[in-house]
């Protein structure tokens, strides 16, 4: 076997064709809010609302409805939770996350436990089936991604400010609170996306590793944009490779793939010091 | 005498965090290109009249005009410059990416910036001296940079009104001076300024009004006169010390230098 067809061979499947776009697309997308996540300090609400969408793919998946759907209602309908107990500042909003993640991620589990098929159904919720992707959700995956990197185009100086300068924010009178919510939703929205490849259980990490590293390796917030992009997509295509020739969780080594580029970068860094 | 009118206006301001009120029926009129040293004990609620200035914070009573207009009326006029902890060093900024922000307000939020934005911004940097810094990403400046940063970015605003937090506190010599000038290039544009200080000295030399405040407004008015020795002890209490010569110390610890960047 020579060694182009250790590329090629995979891609006469079209499951493989299918999952490596779908894998590309939410590497690139989940890099690019990563960058907010990260620079926010949003990485505990974005693993949860990674979480919190379970019931909502559960009800989908028992009710044979399109999951991704599912998906959205939930992480919408959590999203509003958190704001609604940390609003009054009854407790606070790291509290009201904690409490609303573990109680959906419960109620999933729980549903999906009354299917006979349990563990192989909750294991592709929590790791992802990237494999599995139709031709439909590929198209759901690219239309959602479209808006979210077009509205974090049109918005990217307005968010610029509020993350970098809330202060200024409010002198320059921008609109700060339907900003956040607007980069909530696109966080939302871009965690349900990576269901399909990574699922809810390691969404957390492709939002937030490719961003840290790119982190380290930029000085400007556009390029670390693209560089957190670029290293998505990377650990995208890489991890699905592993995962087809050593027969592991797609999931798992596109993650592991994104951690050993962080590795890698981080020990350059400190080496060079 | 002829009439000058007020651009800022505080009719009986309360501002409070939850219960805890922090400032209490607070009443003052700036006119037309003042410049007002604002001096008080820590905690005396210097930043949260600022705050409540630009609308940060909201009033429990009282009201704010501006021109005779309320607050947020008018959307570029008050430019804020906020004590240099309040935010993130680290993040991934140049300069002149600062200073631009200064300029987001002036054509909408998706326009990117124009000829006339790009030279405000670089008259600004020229102004504070750190033209040269323009590239540098703002995680390698020292704190008397960053300082000039934030005064680079709010002349880039443009504003009717300046307000300074502390600019005084933390920096070296060469950033005071920069200040320094800076505020006397404002008086001659017209440009009203308020600082807060933790320099009495600095208030009473170059400033000719002088607020002093602890929770409440102690006095007002040039500088000789608020900076009284009844005045003084209304306001610092017990950590006033008057010598026998008449000179009068103000014992308390300035809020901590953070400036320990090592570029």
């Amino acid at each position: 076997m020579n060694f182009m067809n250790v590329f090629i061979t995979p891609l006469t499947y079209a499951f493989m064709q299918r999952g490596l776009l779908a894998g590309t697309m939410v590497g690139v997308l989940c890099a690019v809010m990563g960058t907010y996540v990260v620079l926010r300090g949003m990485a505990f609400l974005g693993d949860a609302l990674a979480h919190a969408i379970m019931p909502g793919v559960a009800i989908a998946y028992l009710l044979g409805g399109n999951l991704l759907l599912g998906a959205l209602v939930a992480a919408a309908v959590v999203a509003l939770g958190i704001g609604y107990f940390s609003k009054q500042g009854a407790v606070r909003e790291d509290t009201a996350i904690g409490i609303l993640f573990a109680a959906a991620l419960s109620l999933g589990v729980a549903m999906i436990s009354s299917i006979r098929s349990y563990a192989v159904d909750l294991s592709h919720i929590l790791f992802g089936n990237v494999l599995g992707v139709s031709p439909a959700d590929l198209w759901i995956t690219f239309g959602l991604g479209t808006v979210v990197l077009l509205t974090v185009v049109l918005l990217y100086r307005p968010f610029m400010v509020i993350s970098f300068d809330p202060v200024l924010a409010a002198t320059l009178r921008l609109p700060a609170e339907l900003l956040r919510n607007v980069m909530l939703l696109l966080l939302a929205l871009t965690v349900v996306i990576s269901l399909q490849t990574v699922g809810v259980g390691l969404a957390a990490a492709m939002l937030i590793t490719p961003a840290a590293t790119a982190y380290l390796l930029t000085r400007r917030l556009a390029p670390m944009m693209f560089v957190s992009a670029a290293i998505g997509a990377i650990s995208s295509l890489a991890g699905l490779y592993l995962s087809y020739y050593f027969n592991i969780v797609s999931g798992s080594a596109i993650v592991l793939t994104a951690t050993a580029i962080f590795l890698a970068v981080f020990l350059i860094k400190r080496g060079r010091r | 005498m002829t009439h000058i009118p007020h651009r800022l206006e505080v009719e009986n301001i309360s501002v409070a965090y939850g219960d805890n009120v922090i400032l209490r029926d607070i009443s003052f009129q700036v006119p037309h290109g003042a410049q007002i040293a604002v001096v008080g004990p820590n905690g005396a609620g210097k930043s949260t009249l600022f705050k409540a200035l630009v609308g940060l914070l909201p009033l429990k009573n009282g009201r704010i005009l501006i021109h005779g207009m309320p607050l947020g009326d008018h959307k570029d006029c008050v430019a804020y410059i906020p004590q240099r902890e309040e935010v993130d060093w680290r993040f991934p900024v140049t300069v002149t990416d600062v200073v631009t922000m200064g300029r987001f307000n002036t054509r909408g939020w998706f326009a990117r910036p124009n000829r006339d934005d790009h030279e405000a911004v670089a008259r600004s940097l020229d102004e504070m001296g750190i033209a040269n810094l323009a590239k540098v990403s703002i995680s390698d400046l020292s704190g008397g940079q960053q300082q000039r940063v934030f005064l680079a970015r709010a002349i880039a605003q443009e504003p009717h009104i300046l307000l300074m937090d502390e600019p005084f506190t933390g920096v070296d010599a060469t950033t005071q001076q920069v200040t320094l000038n800076l505020l006397d290039h404002l008086r001659q544009r017209q440009v009203t300024a308020i600082i807060s200080t933790h320099d009495l000295n600095l208030a009473a030399t170059r400033f000719e009004t002088v607020m002093l405040i602890n929770k409440r407004l102690v006095a007002f008015g040039p500088a000789k006169e608020v900076l009284s020795q009844e005045n003084l002890q209304k306001a610092f209490g017990s950590s006033l010390l008057v010598m026998e010569n008449g000179a009068m110390l103000v014992d308390e610890c300035c809020p901590p230098d953070e400036d320990h960047h090592h570029p």
